[in-house]
């Protein structure tokens, strides 16, 4: 028998959790879906799982982990009510009403039903996706600066990205690293103006502009990597003992291919709020938000979200 | 909170523990400061209570350890290593859910 729900929320960041507060107190008993552990950020909490100080969410003035505020976020929406299941939606099926989801394998019947379903599967780092790469993961190749900056003490290091999450990162990683060089294609940072200010202030970061990485270099764990400036087409090698990925995200949308509209970067399309092209089915959060990104402004979609499936439900006379 | 069934291993006591265990012993490298060391904590609880008999699981402190954690050459946490009679069998890398390491591990168990 599927488990059937008014409310099926895919993902826990603060978009999926925030949508469960609200439906929650609405009384929509909602079942949040809420990931599987991984070493990316494709996992319960989301990004936010993945970083330390969050600085810019409202309320907490010197600032909460990220991995704190998402066990907080959660805590509420089950104090609520929401309830919660450690996996992910293998497959679904938004074509009949109720909404199928499997959460197990795909060849047999569906387990979850949902009247509305709350789509916030969220976005997942980018590989660099060059030689070595793969083979070197764990073994000085690193997603996660949080999880293993301590394996860096007193070496050399890279960080690949120029955004607010490779300029974090390599921040967090002067405290053990000897020197950190932030590796970005372009020659200037993406990185808001105060994350800026603070890696040029800091001595322990050197900068390799227009550069990207062409391979990783070492036999049991990371020795170099291999830079191409592509300005001048040069190429050199730069040893190390670690390289650190935050090139960008992509969204997590794979499982919703031909069911709902994407733009051609895979983002979900919403309109007027946070519907999607099929009734019922609303997205909120990093998957159907590629320009702002943050923990509050997905936080209020998924607000919007829980709002808009109470709505539909209310009109379907439930 | 921790299950009777998971066991803490130091630097002093890896050895002889995993040397004289009868089951293999899937050792947990972790630390306090890494969010998916503590996704897979639930996880490992779950396979330790259900395969009793056929897997011990360890967990292992790597800011307190650090003579283990660098015998090994863990570089990246959660690292979870199977040891057999002593020996390192397997090695995984990052969180995984539950089928998947349940699948990843069953190979050698």
């Amino acid at each position: 028998m599927p488990d059937r729900r008014q409310v099926v929320i895919l993902g826990s960041g603060p978009a999926g959790l925030t949508a469960a507060v609200y439906a929650a107190r609405a009384n929509l008993q909602p079942l949040v879906i809420e990931g599987e552990p991984s070493s990316t950020s494709d996992q319960p909490g989301g990004q936010l799982m993945l970083t330390t100080d969050v600085e810019n969410y409202p309320g907490f003035v010197e600032g909460i982990l990220g991995p704190e505020l998402m066990t907080r976020f959660r805590d509420q929406a089950q104090r609520f009510g929401a309830e919660f299941v450690t996996t992910k939606a293998r497959a679904v099926d938004f074509s009949t009403r109720p909404f199928r989801i499997w959460t197990s394998e795909p060849d047999v019947e569906h387990d979850v039903e949902g009247q509305a379903v709350i789509v916030a599967t969220g976005a997942r780092s980018l590989m660099l996706g060059v030689p070595g790469e793969d083979r070197l993961l764990g073994h000085g190749v690193s997603t996660c600066a949080t999880c293993d900056g301590f394996f860096f003490r007193q070496q050399e290091i890279a960080v690949v990205g120029g955004g607010d999450s490779a300029v974090e990162e390599a921040l967090f990683l002067t405290r053990f690293a000897e020197k950190v060089t932030l590796v970005h294609r372009r020659k200037e940072l993406r990185a808001s103006k105060i994350m800026q200010d603070r890696a040029f202030a800091n001595d322990k970061i050197a900068f390799r502009w227009d550069s990207v990485v062409t391979e990783v270099l070492g036999q049991a764990k990371v020795d170099a990597v291999r830079l191409h400036n592509v300005v001048t087409g040069e190429d050199d090698v730069l040893a190390l003992g670690g390289v650190f990925v935050a090139i960008g995200h992509e969204p997590n949308t794979a499982v919703f291919t031909g069911q709902l509209d994407m733009l051609e970067n895979g983002y979900i399309r919403t309109h007027d709020g946070t519907k999607t092209n099929v009734e019922g089915v609303f997205a909120c959060g990093d998957v159907q938000d590629h320009v702002y990104r943050q923990a509050v402004t997905a936080a209020g979609s998924g607000c919007m979200a829980a709002i808009d499936a109470e709505r539909y439900l209310e009109a379907l006379g439930h | 909170m921790m299950s009777e069934r998971m066991t803490t291993l130091t630097d002093g006591t890896f050895d002889e523990h995993v040397k004289a265990a009868e089951v293999p012993v899937l050792v947990d490298f972790w630390a306090e400061w890494c969010g998916p060391c503590k996704l897979i904590s639930p996880v490992l609880e779950e396979i330790a209570e259900e395969q009793v008999g056929k897997v011990q699981i360890a967990k292992l402190n790597i800011d307190e350890n650090l003579d283990v954690t660098r015998r090994y050459e863990v570089m990246s946490i959660p690292t979870l290593i199977l040891f057999k009679d002593g020996e390192p069998q397997a090695r995984i890398v990052g969180a995984r859910g539950k089928a998947q390491l349940l699948q990843e591990l069953s190979a050698h168990l």
